[in-house]
């Protein structure tokens, strides 16, 4: 409330001034960057365009189109497991940095599953109902994970201060990631080969999509309807606002505090499984650090969109990923960067910094109890 | 230990809380098949305790039993509690706890011997098999691990049984022989300088390991320190606390003095690789001293602590090695350490403020993660090819030449000793900023500004400029870690300076105790010295598998049971326990409620 | 007693999402005044404190205190230039001692930095030892309760009313030419409250502070006060003296409608 209205004002201080000039010469960077590339794709040898950089040749359209897509269903997965993230922050105000590491136990159990049926035979006969089988044996196992997680370590720390629980929550994410290398061994694993038919391309209208990444975008789609409908139509997503919005309140009104707060961290597993399947599908292999940069991308993308707002989550992981897709090219390839694709990560964080210096309650508003706000 | 806390008789042996001892005994069951699947207990198994009958292995399947079964009896003494004499139904309930606990590896040993899992579970192997049947057979091994888990658990609950004095004889006993055991390598490494060998001898068994009959010697001594020695310590820290005024500035000064002279005198009797190890420590104590003012002072978690240790680490490479990126113009000079250490710490200054302004405003649990994107983006700049004429890319900057002390010698990292002595100089150095400033208007408003800070900066406090100075100084104090460390290895590369760098140090400073420095120092050593950092080998070399996993559990365990850390600082202690503290100081009557009502007669004092 | 106009507050309004928080509130304070500002709850006394202290920027009107304008500028920025504050629900540094809780409100007043601190200089020294004999001498105000051995305890360890009283010592520690008090004698008993309102008339007398306070205590209020400025719904429906105010039909209707006397 305060910092929204002391974000008007005018800067007085150095460090407005500074962050003024930060955040001016990023949005220079960014259109100058735009501006060049459009250039560039006008006339390749353009005298502006090519005396920063003298390699550039532009992008055809189907490799912009690739770009796109690629970060959209980069996005969409970011999505998925963005929704965890704001989910537990809208209920319980802290971010449960260990959300990466269920959807690593999620990728790791389908790969388990996977290749047990692969060497069974059953992936190539009958790939559907295997999947189906790998698919739910991810979800049980994320939401079991996430709901342990929360009743040994989360629940004691209730009403402590706001940085214990994050503390404690990153010391998870460690030991889960460790448990993962005791027990599985450190090398990366690889997920069985996937069917012809599914992963082929396909043109759909006027663009040609891998079927996996289409598939990633179908199943992200339909979770978040799911999700939708059970936050906005059913009892128990009304109780989840309730308890977001005021526990001491929802629970003098009858609602059971602790079975939603375990109720929200178990779709917020249950959608980060979804998603462990789905890197699976589209990256074939995992290792025990799999969970982390996706985790933090993710939680990057809630607030981005703003956190506790569930469109606002997938939105923000769309708009991240395809983000961290494009912008390398665009933005910096313009400006004689070179080795761009290195610096996809780094994008994203900057992404993170640039909207919370703009815009901190994200772009599509926050949605938290005002004891949170603070 | 106080009044409000009522007496009873023991209860029943078959008045117990199944349910209690249900959770318990499950919880040791995973446990313990964890540990065995994590490969605890073969890899560990060369590692020998007490020749010949306990190597660390076996030790790793042993302490919970013992430690579950006691705890299962014991219960938190709280204010207005009724407290029921131990009995015998403590050591029933404690035996039962261990009794599931060993079942869970008999079951293991026959699933082990049955079926191969040993395509997902990589230590699912004929060697664990060996060790868990004692190399008798799957029979033995399941009869041996119900009696082994049973007879534990009923050890663990005896513990009850005997008088507390008894029992912290008992453990000291334990402690000391795992102790000495542990601590083989440095002690050989001592005695040779010090004519101790024949002493070394006759405790530690040729091929490692305790002897039988060193570890009964150790097990008395400990036991005769624990009965009488202890006692003295406390009369002395008692005298000490007595002491007012310049006597206690003088023994203060005597301690300092002692502990310096230790400091120097102590690296000349060791050997080679322990000073390794302490210069190690040394290294990431300087940082933990420096993240525990942004954290334990300030407040501010910052997750990507380690950028600043990259730029004092790059800078110095930079600055002093030939074998920097070719796109350096010719006229930047190759400098000594020394001079390359001031432009250190203006870099480090700089980038403090930079990362600083940005984070400054935002909620404390953004400030973690932006820091920590922050650390990964200086990272990935230093690895990238755009910067790469610059930094090296993955290649790093190598052949940086060492330190050069008035051009009398140069620290190198081949020269452990000296590399300790200019560690252990910074430290003391952040030691010293760190006491004075916790001390000072600077200090106390820190403080402020973590206690709450929009009341902080009602009281006339600028809260940005303040948590600025501390990011400034944490950055200076990594940077000094970054350019020691630099000179010692030799070389940067970005891999030297990931995340779970910031992450490990973020555990010593927690786990030693946030604000306070001994909980910093002993956190350093504790775990740095005895488990290794991200990638030093600590004394425990073979738990280089395990230390990460360690840290985590560590980490987790310590936030629930023992927020304020091994040594903690009295404050933060208040903070974190602030309910049932006022529980139990209102169930004593101290607050002083009652001097209210006291004084509410009389009038106003003028 | 007043003496020249400190601080003048004209056409204030504040608006949180289409609510009027506080209407076009004129107020002034003379030097040496003491002002209660009355009003039901929801009336807007603590936003308007909030406004003066810089917690709250106001979305229009003027705060001039000392011929500045006070508008824009942050809470140190504030307390910096002489007006100081205390909190409705006492917010002390409750993990720092109580001799620290008055040190460190002396921040702004102070400059020793680094360098003083690491190298111990003279300035340092002579510095701190002003700080603290302050400190003491603010604490020393309230009697023994603040002092002696409680000098180095906790400021949890207190009870209810010495936390309030802290938290005034906290404030005079900034050295203000204003005070601002959020129910001082909220939760006291009478006695203590007695004993507070012969405080509050000492803090002008002995001390210099020009007094505004909230309060919902109308004995303290008829018996300290000079002025008394009634706010409702955001707005200033009367102010005057205490027989004046308490009288008015609107402040009457304010109150639901009872008298004020009795209201107390």
């Amino acid at each position: 409330m305060t910092t929204a209205m002391k974000a008007k004002a005018a800067p007085r201080t150095g460090v407005d001034w500074f962050l003024l000039f930060i955040k001016s010469v990023m949005f220079f960077f960014i259109i100058t960057g735009i501006i060049l590339f459009t250039l560039q794709q006008i006339d390749p040898g353009n005298p502006i365009a090519s005396r920063l950089n003298d390699d550039a040749t532009g992008l055809t359209a189907d490799q912009f189109e690739g770009l796109v897509i690629a970060g959209l269903s980069q996005g969409a997965m970011y999505g998925l497991i963005a929704l965890g993230y704001s989910m537990v922050y809208g209920v319980l105000g802290f971010i449960n940095f260990a959300h990466g590491e269920v959807f690593m136990v999620g990728a790791m159990t389908g790969m388990i599953t996977s290749n047990k049926l692969n060497d069974a035979g059953a992936w190539e006969n009958n790939f559907l109902a295997s999947m189906l089988f790998v698919v739910l044996l991810s979800i049980v196992v994320s939401t079991l994970t996430a709901v342990i997680m929360e009743r040994v370590a989360y629940r004691p720390l209730r009403g402590s201060p706001r940085l214990i629980p994050l503390i404690t929550s990153i010391g998870v994410s460690f030991f889960i990631q460790n448990v993962s290398v005791v027990l599985l061994g450190p090398g990366a694993k690889s997920y069985p080969v996937l069917p012809d038919w599914l992963a082929k391309k396909r043109d759909i209208w006027f663009i040609s999509i891998e079927g996996t990444r289409l598939l990633v975008m179908c199943v992200a789609a339909v979770s978040m309807v799911g999700l939708w409908y059970l936050v906005e139509r059913t009892k128990t997503g009304k109780a989840m606002r309730a308890v977001a919005e005021d526990k001491e309140i929802a629970s003098l009104m009858g609602i059971n505090v602790n079975r939603i707060i375990v109720t929200t961290f178990a779709v917020g597993g249950a959608m980060a499984g979804v998603a462990g399947i789905l890197w699976g599908i589209m990256f074939r292999s995992v290792t025990h650090t799999t969970g982390f940069l996706p985790g933090i991308k993710a939680f990057s993308a809630a607030v981005v969109g703003g956190i506790g707002n569930l469109n606002g989550a997938m939105a923000g992981g769309l708009s991240l990923g395809s983000a961290e897709a494009v912008a390398p090219l665009v933005i910096l390839e313009p400006w004689g960067v070179s080795g761009v694709s290195q610096l996809r990560d780094a994008v994203a964080f900057s992404v993170l910094i640039l909207v919370l210096l703009v815009k901190p309650t994200g772009l599509f508003g926050e949605r938290l109890s005002s004891e949170d706000r603070t | 230990m106080t009044d409000t806390v009522t007496a009873a008789p023991a209860r029943g042996i078959l008045d117990q809380d199944w349910r209690k001892i249900l959770n318990y005994g499950l919880l040791l069951a995973l446990a313990e098949v964890f540990i065995a699947l994590a490969n605890m207990p073969v890899a560990l198994d060369d590692f020998v305790l007490i020749e010949p009958i306990l190597s660390l292995g076996y030790m790793s399947l042993l302490w919970l039993p013992l430690i579950l079964g006691f705890s299962i009896g014991s219960e938190k003494v709280l204010e207005g509690i009724t407290v029921h004499a131990k009995g015998l139904r403590e050591v029933v309930a404690g035996a039962c706890v261990g009794l599931i606990g060993g079942a869970s590896l008999s079951l293991l040993t026959v699933l082990i011997d049955n079926f191969n899992l040993r395509d997902p579970l990589v230590n699912w192997s004929p060697q664990l098999l060996d060790l868990l049947g004692f190399d008798q057979g799957v029979g033995f091994g399941v009869g041996i691990w119900l009696a082994i888990g049973g007879g534990l658990g009923l050890l663990g609950g005896a513990m009850h049984l005997i008088t507390p004095v008894a029992r912290r004889v008992v453990a000291t006993m334990a402690l000391a022989v795992v102790f000495v055991a542990v601590l083989e390598s440095i002690l050989s490494d001592l005695s040779e300088d010090l004519f101790l060998e024949w002493l070394v001898d006759w405790v530690y068994f040729i091929r490692g390991g305790v002897t039988l009959h060193g570890s009964v010697a150790v097990a008395l001594l400990a036991g005769a320190y624990a009965l009488w020695g202890s006692r003295a310590v406390k009369g002395a820290k008692a005298s000490y606390q007595a002491l007012e005024g310049i006597e206690r500035k003088q023994a203060n000064k005597i301690g300092l003095a002692g502990v310096a002279l230790l400091t120097i005198l102590m690296p000349l009797v060791l050997g080679k690789i322990t000073n390794e190890l302490l210069a190690n420590v040394g290294l990431f104590l300087l940082l933990a001293l420096g993240l525990n003012i942004v954290i334990g002072l300030a407040g501010i978690l910052d997750l990507g602590y380690v950028a600043f240790f990259a730029v004092g680490g790059y800078t110095t490479a930079i600055l002093t090695s030939p074998n920097r990126g070719d796109s350096w113009p010719d006229w930047l000079p190759q400098l000594w350490w020394v001079v390359a250490l001031m432009v250190v710490v203006v870099l480090a200054g700089l980038t403090g403020l930079f990362i600083g302004a940005p984070v400054i405003r935002m909620r404390g649990d953004y400030l973690a993660i932006v820091t920590l994107g922050f650390g990964e983006i200086i990272r990935l700049l230093f690895l990238s090819d755009w910067l790469g004429g610059y930094t090296g890319g993955a290649q790093g900057v190598t052949n940086v030449p060492g330190v050069q002390v008035f051009g009398l010698a140069t620290v190198r990292g081949t020269d452990p000793r000296a590399v300790f002595y200019l560690v252990a100089f910074f430290c003391a150095i952040a030691i010293y900023i760190s006491w004075r400033l916790e001390k000072s208007r600077i200090g106390r408003a820190w403080m402020a500004v973590r206690e709450d800070e929009s009341v902080a900066e009602a009281m006339g406090i600028n809260t940005v400029n303040v948590k600025l100075l501390a990011f400034v100084v944490g950055a200076v104090l990594a940077s000094f870690s970054g350019a020691i460390f630099a000179a010692k290895v030799g070389s940067v590369f970005p891999s030297s300076f990931i995340i779970l760098v910031s992450i490990v140090i973020l555990i010593v400073v927690i786990v030693g105790g946030m604000g306070n420095i001994f909980g910093v120092i002993a956190g350093s050593a504790v775990l740095i010295g005895v488990l290794g950092g991200p990638r030093q080998p600590g004394l425990l070399q073979e738990f280089s598998e395990f230390k990460l996993l360690i840290y985590g559990a560590l980490l987790v365990w310590m936030m629930l049971k023992r927020p304020e850390g091994l040594i903690p600082n009295v404050r933060r202690t208040r903070e974190l326990h602030q309910d049932e503290f006022l529980q139990d100081a209102w169930l004593k009557g101290q607050i002083d409620e009652g001097d209210e009502g006291g004084d509410g007669g009389e009038v106003a004092p003028a | 007693m007043s003496g020249e106009r400190l601080l003048t507050i004209n056409n204030l309004s504040v608006t949180f999402g289409g609510l009027h928080a506080l209407r076009d509130l004129d107020f002034h304070v003379d030097e040496g005044e003491i002002v209660s500002v009355i009003g039901p709850n929801g009336a807007g006394k603590t936003t308007f404190f909030n406004m003066i202290s810089g917690m709250v920027t106001p979305t229009a009107g003027e705060i001039i205190f000392q011929d500045q304008s006070l508008v824009g500028l942050d809470p140190n920025q504030v307390t910096a230039r002489g007006i100081a504050r205390t909190f409705q629900n006492v917010r002390l540094f409750a993990n720092m001692t109580i001799l620290e809780n008055v040190m460190v409100a002396q921040h702004c007043r102070t400059k020793q930095g680094l360098w003083g601190a690491l190298f111990q200089t003279s300035g340092f020294k002579r510095e701190e030892q002003e700080i603290r004999e302050w400190g003491e001498k603010v604490l020393g105000f309230f009697g023994t309760r603040l002092v002696g051995y409680r000098l180095d305890q906790p400021a949890s360890t207190l009870s209810y009313a010495n936390r309030r009283r802290l938290e005034i010592a906290r404030a005079m520690a900034t050295k203000p030419t204003i005070l601002l008090l959020d129910e001082p004698v909220a939760g006291m008993n009478p006695i203590e409250s007695e004993e507070l309102t012969g405080l509050i008339g000492k803090l002008r007398s002995e001390w210099g502070f020009t007094i505004v306070m909230i309060e919902h205590d109308m004995g303290v209020v008829r018996d300290v006060s000079d002025r008394v400025v009634v706010l409702d719904h955001g707005e200033t429906i009367a102010q005057g003296s205490y027989e004046e105010v308490s009288t008015n039909p609107d402040v009457i209707e304010a109150y639901l409608g009872r008298p004020a006397e009795e209201a107390s």
